[in-house]
């Protein structure tokens, strides 16, 4: 399975970057880390004619503070997004995702930006940003901007990027105090993709919920915010009951598909299920003190 | 058909030994190490990134190189399983880790192994048996079980904690590394 | 040396990458090939385009069926059966009509893979798609599409048997049980694909053949026929394999016959490498049936009869012939005593890649059957499985057992020599099973759902028709060992090395085995079959022996002693009772061979012994020089292994996810010449019976198109989804062969599914869960809990 031939060329800035896909439009495509679109050129899925090279690009990659969240190079190693102490602190939902993106090898190359510009909605960068809402900052020939996570993602591995734009940076925001994350995903071995995944978020003011996000993966084209279900679980305690409706909230709004994976029916009851599981896990971190 | 695409240039270290060539874009970085260099130590298994047959290190990290290009391996260093063992009479102590606790049989699967295990007790020289299958997880094997691997790869922590002299190449950054 | 548990030789070698597995081999100028493969599932065909192809730089050739000429017959039948009535084989190329998706269309041949490849793209065919059945019930009934225009109602074989008087039992019966049992399709997947490699010198008229293969010899004998060449001007070697189980022991696939055709044509070296979607869909797959099982059983649940009806998926042809359903159905009645029996299958024909043998090769099959009757018995009558398989075991005294049917060899199925209640026993005592009721309960209490299943077998192995060894010591005092058959793994350069060290009393270090090149040893079949070290074994056995008579006749000439008073001890033979008084294996060598000339200080000493007066000969009449010798072992029939399996499993009812407690192996493999490659052997049967439990499925959609055609579809376990397995021996040695051997290479893999389906109907009993279907994913268990509320 040998990749069909492209032209290449490998730049140093994202200047250059843009430059190129200026000038070759829908004909090139960026490489990234290469974890996800290797195996689709090793397969013949896609000929791009030119490809072009981010990885000498290294002002792409950091990990920063930044008004109140965490600001991650598009070209960011998901293994030292991994490490990051300070990602761990302040984004835990993302730290604790990290680990289930496929293997250590497939980290050690794979890129943060890479993920969520190819958009696999079964994969757990996609189901962070939307769960948390990210900022998603791509550089076209207009010049810069921004959109949120819901925007980003608009179909099974389409996203908002025109052929003339890459994605150059990713926003997370911190954690708020007295919330709790927790990333839950059922996937048949560990390190595939997820048949289905959880983020849950809960911010609770005394007993209280304040603020909640959750957002599935494997469920639909694109990782899905149960904005229903997080409306029915704001200003109550997090309670059995209050679980058991937003797990039935999401049972009844999703609409995934069959596969071979999976039936559509065991990916609504799992998504159910995980639902719970992963509001539970998330309510004990908000206690903590 | 668009015309043939030109070549480019790569300069990098394998195994301490430093290589050029121009080489067609398209080229994997296991195909070039397998057939322009002839270290076909790292074998085909799956060219999608899931069996792990063809982990080689790259400035010390483990990464599948049938999901890389030659060229993106301009000025890096990397290691394959040939660069393991210390000379021609001894085994780097992962190597005879295997070989002593029967971890592989077709042998086919194990230089993939062998570079992830290098790498991973150099970051973690204690794991437990969960860290050790987890580690594991990113490799096909079809003749084992794993079970023998699982404790070869113990039997290597012990035996590099025993002689940590003994782990020369593979076990971390290359010093001539580039970034 | 037999029994010991020593390192492998071959080990570092490997552990360097100094393995040489087949796309390893590249002979100077070796230029590369690929393959069209259809992309319909049955389709006429019509034209083929390939000019663009050729044209592009680069490529050097580009093959069709028509460009094969008489080449491009059908491929042999390889094993043919009188209910066979309606067997059909595969050309190299198709011709007229493809049948499966994958089967090879067009052979392209580049300067490399990648040129190759885009020239494939460039070739254009012409299509007629032709209706598909995929389903093996479907294509036996009216009205199915045929696969074959020429085999009525898709049938290729049916072949009933008959043991004793069933329909006098199901009329005496207490009980009569029925099941419908279904086993889905898988394959074997090693990691390293096919592949070969091919070259022809025309200076000597060689054509040097390298395959990823289990069986060289009756590749090289074939491909001597089909290009009119003297067999020893065919050179056919399987180099370091990466796995074979089974799925390399089809023989004759079409790019073994397409690469060396190419290479003579081309004048030079030609190289193919299967990627692994061509392996998920091109390589030969199994496991596929479809059992009506009824048991006619009396009070105290024992079987007195059994009806066995079923469907055999063969895929689109039958090269292998119909050997994986005739194992099933001799070897389903497993350690059990059945008298009456009846068994009836179908081989039907479907439009998805053939059949052949996969680790097991009919046997999982069979025990699942058989396995889940035991537990529909137990759930009957309300007994424990365990007792209910007490009370059907065939008896340690009870041996030699006829199970009264031709075994897939042409002998009898005779069980030989067990021990099946010890072996039940042990794996209980072992598993903890006294106390495992009590915990299941508690945790019941708990909402937690443990299970506990069992699988017990039988394993015919160690057929024939032979094997056979060269054994040779040279001046250096190694020994050089070469047979016919193959190795993927099993360790043979380890345990046949030990085998002679033994005999020899050598270091089994200082052996070199050599498998699988026709050049080195020109008889014998192949690795299949779990017949290995029953079979080469006792032909290195036999020759070691000659060596060592010859060695002791030799130094008893030499020394001037009688050879009763000999020993052969580190390496040397020596007079006993006085040190000093010794020759050694490597002078002995030496002198065995009078070639008049010194070329070294032993070699000296021998040639000075032969300037010495003497009368006659050096050699005498029907003496050969050298200590060397060839043996060989033609079993008399299959020798019978057996085993027992016991796992605790936990399922989650709501995701319906199983976890692996404890899995314990108990296995009777007769003599064990290196247990450590026995337990490693076992373990990686056990890690393909749990994947094809719970993971691997091969999936095709209705218009035949395969669906699990990578490594994200198809999901083989890792380390994290196979437990310890645990296992405990019991040795019956074999009384057919002089080391007592049996194979144990198939065991592992045999009731995995059989034990899962217990143990997963265990932890969902007080659910009303019946299983009845291999494998079983979360999604499926789910579903069945679902369905029996």
């Amino acid at each position: 399975m040998k990749p069909p031939a492209f032209e290449y060329v490998a730049v140093a800035s994202t200047e250059e970057a843009v430059a190129e896909l200026a000038g070759h439009g829908d004909e090139a495509r960026i490489l990234a880390g290469g974890q996800s679109l290797m195996p689709i050129l090793n397969m013949r899925l896609a000929a791009p004619g030119r490809l072009v090279d981010l990885n000498p690009v290294s002002a792409l990659s950091y990990i920063v503070e930044r008004a109140g969240g965490v600001a991650i190079g598009a070209m960011t190693r998901q293994r030292m997004a991994e490490r990051s102490e300070l990602i761990a602190a302040q984004v835990p939902l993302l730290a604790e995702a990290l680990p289930w993106v496929g293997h250590a090898a497939i980290r050690n190359r794979g890129t943060i930006g890479g993920s969520l510009a190819h958009a696999d909605p079964a994969a757990e960068l996609p189901g962070v940003a939307v769960c948390l809402d990210a900022r998603f900052t791509v550089l076209g020939g207009g010049g810069e901007r921004t959109l949120g996570a819901r925007e980003f993602f608009r179909g099974y591995l389409a996203t908002a990027l025109a052929p003339t734009e890459l994605l150059t940076e990713v926003w997370f925001p911190d954690a708020p105090p007295g919330s709790g994350a927790a990333w839950i995903e059922f996937a048949r071995r560990h390190g595939d993709y997820a048949l289905v995944g959880v983020a849950a978020v809960v911010t609770l003011k005394g007993p209280t919920v304040r603020e909640a996000r959750l957002a599935l993966i494997g469920v639909d084209g694109v990782p899905v915010r149960a904005v229903e279900a997080e409306r029915l679980l704001i200003g109550a305690p997090l309670s059995a009951e209050s679980m058991a409706a937003a797990a039935e909230s999401v049972r009844r709004t999703l609409e995934p598909h069959d596969d071979i994976h999976a039936t559509a029916a065991y990916r609504r009851h799992l998504a159910s299920v995980l639902t719970v599981r992963a509001l539970a896990r998330a309510g004990e971190r908000a206690c903590r003190p | 058909m668009s015309p043939t695409p030109a070549l480019v240039s790569v300069r990098l270290r394998v195994n301490g030994r430093e290589y050029t060539a121009e080489v067609p874009p398209r080229l994997l970085l296991s195909d070039f190490l397998r057939y322009r260099l002839g270290l076909t130590g790292t074998h085909v298994g799956c060219e999608h990134g899931v069996c792990g047959a063809r982990t080689i290190q790259l400035d010390g990290a483990p990464v599948r190189s049938c999901l890389m290009l030659a060229v993106q391996a301009d000025r890096a260093a990397l290691t394959t399983v040939e660069g393991l063992a210390p000379g021609p009479d001894r085994l780097h102590p992962v190597q005879e880790a295997f070989r002593l606790e029967h971890g592989l049989q077709c042998g086919f699967c194990t230089p993939g192994i062998l570079m992830t295990v290098t790498a991973f007790l150099h970051e973690h020289p204690s794991p437990s048996e969960a860290e050790i299958r987890r580690e594991l997880a990113g490799h096909l094997c079809r003749c084992t079980g794993y079970q023998n691997i699982v404790r070869a790869v113990r039997r290597a922590s012990l035996l590099l904690a025993a002689d940590p002299g003994r782990a020369t190449a593979g076990a971390g950054r290359d010093p001539v590394s580039s970034p | 040396m037999i029994g010991a548990r020593i390192p492998r030789n071959e080990d570092p070698r490997l552990l360097r990458g100094l393995g040489c597995f087949v796309d390893d081999v590249n002979p100077a100028g070796v230029l590369h090939a690929a393959c069209l493969r259809s992309p319909h599932a049955h389709a006429r065909l019509g034209s083929i385009e390939a000019s663009r192809a050729r044209a592009l730089p680069g490529v050097q050739l580009v093959v069709t069926a028509a460009d094969l000429g008489e080449l491009n017959e059908p491929g042999p039948l390889l094993i043919p059966h009188p209910t066979l009535t309606h067997p059909r084989t595969q050309r190299p190329l198709a011709l007229d009509e493809v049948r499966y998706v994958g089967e090879t269309v067009a052979f392209v041949v580049a300067d490399d893979r990648y040129v190759a490849e885009d020239a494939v793209d460039l070739i254009v065919v012409d299509y007629e798609p032709l209706p598909v059945v995929t389903d093996a019930e479907r294509a036996l009934s009216a009205g199915a599409p045929l696969v074959h225009g020429n085999v009525p109602a898709n049938r290729a074989a049916r072949f009933p048997q008959r043991v004793g008087d069933p329909d006098h039992a199901f009329r005496q019966a207490a009980h009569v049980l029925r099941e419908r049992l279904v086993i889905e399709r898988s394959c074997g997947s090693p990691i390293e694909g096919r592949g070969v490699v091919a070259e022809h010198d025309p200076r000597t008229g060689v054509l040097r053949v390298w395959t990823s293969t289990q069986a060289p010899l009756p590749i090289k004998n074939g491909l001597a026929r089909m290009f009119g060449l003297p067999e020893f001007q065919v050179e056919v070697i399987a180099p370091d394999v990466g796995g074979g189980f089974g799925t390399k022991i089809m023989l004759f696939y079409p790019e073994e016959i397409l690469v060396p055709w190419a290479t003579m044509r081309l004048g030079r070296p030609v190289k193919w490498t299967e990627d692994r979607r061509e392996h998920l869909i091109a390589a030969n797959q199994e496991r596929g049936q479809i059992h009506d099982v009824e048991a006619a059983v009396d009070g105290d649940g024992r079987i007195l009869a059994l009806r066995d009806h079923f469907i055999h998926d063969t895929g689109a042809y039958t090269p292998y012939g119909i050997v994986v359903p005739i194992i099933t159905a001799t070897q389903l009645p497993g350690p059990y005593r059945l008298r009456n029996y009846e068994v009836e299958f179908e081989v039907a024909y479907t439009n998805k890649v053939a059949v052949s043998p996969y680790r097991g090769a009919g046997r999982p099959h069979g025990a699942f059957v058989m396995e889940r009757v035991i537990g529909l018995i137990a759930h009957q009558l309300g007994l424990e499985p365990a007792e209910v398989r007490r009370r059907n075991f065939i008896q340690p005294d009870e041996f030699p057992w006829d199970v009264g049917l031709t075994f897939q060899d042409g002998g009898p199925t005779r069980y030989d020599s067990g021990n099946y209640p010890a072996g039940l026993e042990m794996a209980l005592e072992h598993a903890g099973f006294a106390t495992f009721r009590a915990r299941q309960a508690e945790a019941r209490n708990q909402g937690r759902y443990l299970g506990v299943g069992m699988g017990c077998y039988v394993e015919g192995t160690g057929i024939g028709p032979y094997e056979g060894a060269h054994v040779r010591v040279e001046p250096s005092g190694r020994v050089f060992v070469a047979t016919g058959l193959t190795t993927q793994g099993q360790g043979h350069g380890t345990t046949f090395a030990q085998i002679v060290a033994e005999t020899l009393a050598c270091e089994a270090s200082a052996v070199t085995v050599v498998t699988g090149d026709t050049r080195k040893f020109n008889w014998g079949a192949g690795t299949y079959a779990s017949r290995a070290l029953v079979t080469s074994g006792n032909a290195i056995h036999a020759a070691a022996q000659q060596v060592r008579a010859k060695a002791l006749r030799l130094a008893s000439e030499l020394l001037e002693v009688s050879p009763a008073d000999l020993e052969l001890v580190d390496g040397r033979v020596r007079v006993k009772g006085a040190p000093g008084k010794e020759l050694t294996l490597g002078a002995l060598a030496t002198v065995a061979n009078p070639i008049r000339y010194a070329y070294g200080k032993e070699a000296a000493d021998a040639a000075l012994r032969l300037v010495k007066p003497r009368a006659g000969a050096v050699l005498a009449e029907g003496e050969a020089p050298g200590l060397e010798a060839f043996g060989y072992y033609a079993p008399p029939h299959s020798t019978f292994a057996s085993g027992c399996h016991v796992a605790i499993v936990e399922v989650d009812p709501v995701t319906g996810n199983v976890t692996l407690l404890r899995y314990v192996v108990q296995h009777d493999c007769g003599t064990m010449v290196n247990p450590t490659v026995v337990e490693g052997q076992i373990q990686g049967g056990v890690a393909q019976g749990i994947g094809g439990a719970l993971y691997e499925k091969i999936v095709y959609d209705e218009a035949g198109q395969p669906l699990t055609s990578t490594y994200m579809d198809f999901l083989m376990p890792t380390a994290m989804e196979i437990p310890e397995i645990e296992i405990v021996h019991l040795e019956t040695p074999s009384p057919l062969n002089p080391l007592g051997i049996k194979g144990v290479g198939e065991a592992g893999a045999i009731p995995g599914p059989a034990v899962l389906a217990e143990a997963i109907e265990d932890a969902l009993r007080p659910l009303g869960v019946r299983i009845r279907e291999m494998p079983l994913s979360p999604n499926r268990i789910r579903e069945l809990i679902e369905q029996a509320q």
